[in-house]
């Protein structure tokens, strides 16, 4: 940036991108309302990021209360301070600054459900510990007194060593203002007591910090507790590095003094949730709950047989949502780049520039906001489900089925918006906490039959498949449906292939907290689609984007100086034989076929060519194989590929491409779409994972190049061998 | 330690109880520990899937879920109704 343009930022812009001076984490447990009390309090003032060189998601926004602007970390959901999945051991990490290039916190929001002391308690009182400024923001508390339950906040905060406790209704903003106040002060207030639930531990934890090497760098309290009840790991080294050699060698020693044959954490957990029992009584007290619809709806999905009704009824409301209400809006989309790009052209005339622009940039950024749509009907619905609580129960009912495919039950969702498109239903993979799971959803949800299969399948079904009928049903129909079948059962064993092999594991006990239903707040639910759309546009459109404008580019260089002077010489030629309409077809037959010879001239029309040796024992010829290779970005460009290669006549017409492509022939003359090759080219597309932007997005998702390299070779070496084996099984 | 007698895997719908003791041997029955089903806990069997698993609790009026061959390491004391 030049001196100059720094002189011109306006002085509200240097505040917004001031860095906030106070870091401020809120911490509670998964279902507790964290996000929705986090979104409260920021709005749209947050950034969605990755944790370095992990799949967790960074939320962070800024709070600007007073003079101050504060940046408020929404941490992962945690039951505890001992860390089990990688969303727990990031919300430790970040508590105790051990993330590279986090500051270190200035206090903490204790997010507290007050429908579910018990557990919640458990986690406040671990927080307590870190001696750290804390406030707690007790949410629910409209729930928590429906269901009967009357809390008493000034013995809670008596209990709590005294900390501030302030009421919240996150869904109404009741309470909201009261807290902001609160975090306003919280930098300057005394940090959070100590307890003394558990003596045994606090006195090994303050032998072992007296031996420790210097005054200034010891470890605190809460540090050496932790190291005494998890043990040495790779994650608490820094602690483990301040301890003096001495007090290093009395580590063993300790713990089994503490612990003895006991596990660790249940026996921390053993301790604290007596205390917590103990609280409960003088925090709580039971009144008589009033019976509203909640609880007649939850007592009636409670049975398993309506309640397993009552999920396929909403898993088809999401399917048909996704796959028929997008539709039309996509089909706009398409016909508006389609017009724009046209419009583009007829303005800018002829030439590299004019393409660039029409078939390049503008058909590029189509084929970003293409996705808009389903992604956001989706995530309307997820958000909706998720923060309904219904998400979780729809996890329970189906967790013994989809387990013993080698999923969980919270990998429905993603697999059935795959139906309709890969790309929202990769992203909806972020509801299923554990990570081995969620890589074995992403890799089995390319297989299912996406949207942009079907008009491959369509049009070579129509052509290839004869019409006939097996009994009542269509041959064509069966053919289609045994391709979705194909998709789900490949789908399905790669997922249990990858559970077996690669992310082998410890399956993670399945404790699901099931909250009863509660009502979205608009307001979040908005700021939630928001933040996906984002992020979508920003990490995956970008390549998307990229890969349609390198694809526009070799399908179009290098230009041949050849073809248009050719060009010329028979458009004069037909306006001596022909006039009026028989002379503009057969101009634009000759400028069908002068883009044909471009195409075959050019960087894709050479690699198909090259290719051509690879494709040619499944049967494939250059064409088919250019037109493979330029359906990479998106699969259902092949159909507009193979109309150009193909040219003669509309190649926008496909019951002529159809035709077209069952008169196309090898030199020798024999035809080159036999049965058994367009079955082989069939499953080819079932299973080869030509989309960019469901690359992009597992890219996004896992935060790695590996996997998305990894399902493209996989299902492209599936799709290959497959075709090979049809079209050779076939043409013996 | 090995369970035998009552336990939240032979809990029947509505059933109310104590956890009364906790087989540890499980590293994931550890981890179920710390989300609160320890000795002590105060459970009530609510629902369950289509099959009978997973089982879904109220552990102190908060529905949780759990796998049967989870919930057989919880030895469980039933509460009469009207205690």
């Amino acid at each position: 940036m030049t001196k100059a343009s720094e002189i011109r930022v306006p002085a509200n812009e240097i505040s917004v991108n001031r860095r906030a001076d106070i870091a401020i984490a809120v911490v509670g447990a998964p279902n507790s309302g964290k996000s929705t009390l986090f979104n409260r309090l920021t709005g749209l003032k947050q950034r969605i990021g990755n944790y370095p060189g992990v799949t967790v998601e960074r939320h962070v926004g800024t709070l600007r209360v007073a003079d101050s602007v504060i940046e408020l970390i929404d941490l992962p959901g945690t039951h505890s301070l001992s860390a089990h999945s990688l969303e727990e051991r990031i919300a430790v990490d970040v508590i105790f600054g051990r993330i590279a290039g986090t500051s270190a916190l200035d206090g903490i929001i204790a997010v507290l459900d007050a429908t579910n002391l018990y557990q919640g308690l458990f986690l406040v009182q671990q927080l307590i510990d870190l001696e750290l400024p804390l406030v707690v923001a007790l949410t629910m508390t409209d729930a928590a007194e429906r269901g009967g339950i009357d809390i008493d906040i000034d013995a809670l905060s008596q209990v709590l060593g005294g900390v501030k406790v302030c009421s919240v209704v996150a869904t109404t903003g009741a309470g909201l203002g009261g807290l902001r106040d609160a975090i306003a002060q919280l930098p300057q207030s005394a940090p959070a007591r100590r307890s003394v639930i558990w003596p045994e531990l606090s006195a090994a934890a303050r032998g072992l910090r007296d031996d420790a090497n210097d005054a200034d760098d010891r470890p605190r309290m809460a540090e050496l507790e932790r190291l005494l009840i998890d043990g040495a790991t790779e994650h608490n080294r820094a602690v483990v590095a301040a301890l003096t050699e001495t007090a290093r060698n009395t580590l063993d020693d300790r713990r089994d003094k503490l612990f003895g044959t006991e596990p660790t954490i249940a026996r921390e957990a053993r301790i604290r949730y007596a205390w917590v029992r103990d609280v409960l009584g003088t925090v709580q007290r039971s009144a008589p709950p009033y019976f509203s619809w909640r609880t007649h709806v939850t007592n009636f999905l409670n049975r398993p047989v309506p309640g397993t009704i009552g999920l396929f009824l909403v898993m088809a409301i999401v399917f048909q949502a996704v796959f028929a209400w997008a539709t039309p809006i996509m089909d706009l989309i398409d016909a508006g780049t389609a017009a724009l790009g046209a419009s583009a052209a007829a303005v800018l005339g002829d030439g590299a520039f004019s393409s660039l622009i029409a078939d390049g940039l503008i058909a590029g950024v189509g084929s970003v906001i293409i996705f808009l749509p389903q992604i956001l009907i989706l995530f309307l619905f997820i958000i909706l489900l998720e923060d309904s609580g219904y998400l979780a129960r729809a996890a329970y009912l189906l967790d013994r089925t989809m387990r013993s495919v080698g999923l969980s039950g919270q990998s429905i969702i993603p697999m059935i918006s795959s139906f309709a498109c890969a790309v929202p239903g990769i992203m909806a993979t972020r509801v299923i906490p554990n990570r081995r799971d969620r890589i074995a959803t992403i890799l089995a949800a390319p297989f299912m039959t996406c949207s942009a299969r079907l008009p491959v399948y369509a049009l070579l079904i129509a052509a290839f498949v004869p019409a006939g009928r097996v009994g009542f049903l269509s041959l064509q129909g069966l053919v289609l449906f045994g391709l979705y079948m194909f998709g789900i059962v490949a789908g399905i064993l790669t997922a249990l292939l990858i559970r077996k092999t690669a992310l082998r594991g410890p399956k993670p006990p399945f404790a699901l907290m099931l909250p009863e239903f509660r009502r979205p707040n608009l307001q979040t639910v908005l700021i939630q689609l928001l933040g996906r759309v984002k992020v979508f546009l920003y990490r995956a459109g970008t390549v998307i984007f990229t890969v349609a404008v390198i694809v526009w580019a070799l399908a179009y260089y290098p230009r041949s100086t050849e073809i248009p002077p050719l060009v010329e010489q028979q458009r004069t030629l037909a306006s001596y034989t022909l006039s009026g309409e028989d002379l503009a077809q057969e101009y634009e037959r000759i400028s069908h076929q002068a883009s044909a010879a471009q195409l075959e001239q050019s960087w894709l029309g050479r690699a198909g060519h090259f290719i051509e040796p690879v494709f040619a024992p499944l049967g494939w010829d250059w064409r088919v194989s250019a037109a493979v290779i330029a359906g990479f970005p998106a699969r259902e460009v092949v159909i507009a590929v193979l109309g150009t290669v193909y040219a003669v006549g509309d190649e926008a017409d496909e019951k002529t491409l159809s035709g077209r492509l069952k008169a196309s022939t090898w030199p020798d003359g024999s035809p080159v779409f036999t049965l058994p090759m367009v079955i082989g080219l069939l499953i080819f597309y079932a299973c080869c994972l030509q989309c960019a932007a469901t690359l992009a997005v597992i890219r996004r998702e896992t935060n790695s190049w590996r996997w998305p390299v990894f399902a493209w070779v996989y299902m492209t070496a599936i799709g290959y061998f497959g075709a090979l084996l049809a079209f050779q099984i076939g043409s013996a | 330690m090995a369970i035998n007698g009552n336990t939240l895997a032979t809990m029947t719908k509505g059933q109310k109880g104590v956890i009364k003791a906790v087989d540890t041997s499980d590293p994931q029955v550890q981890r179920l520990m710390v989300m609160g089903l320890v000795e002590g806990a105060e459970v009530e069997h609510a629902s369950s899937a289509i099959g009978g698993d997973p089982i879904e609790f109220k552990l102190f009026g908060c529905g949780i879920s759990l796998r049967q061959e989870h919930a057989r390491f919880f030895q469980v004391a039933p509460v009469v109704a009207g205690d």
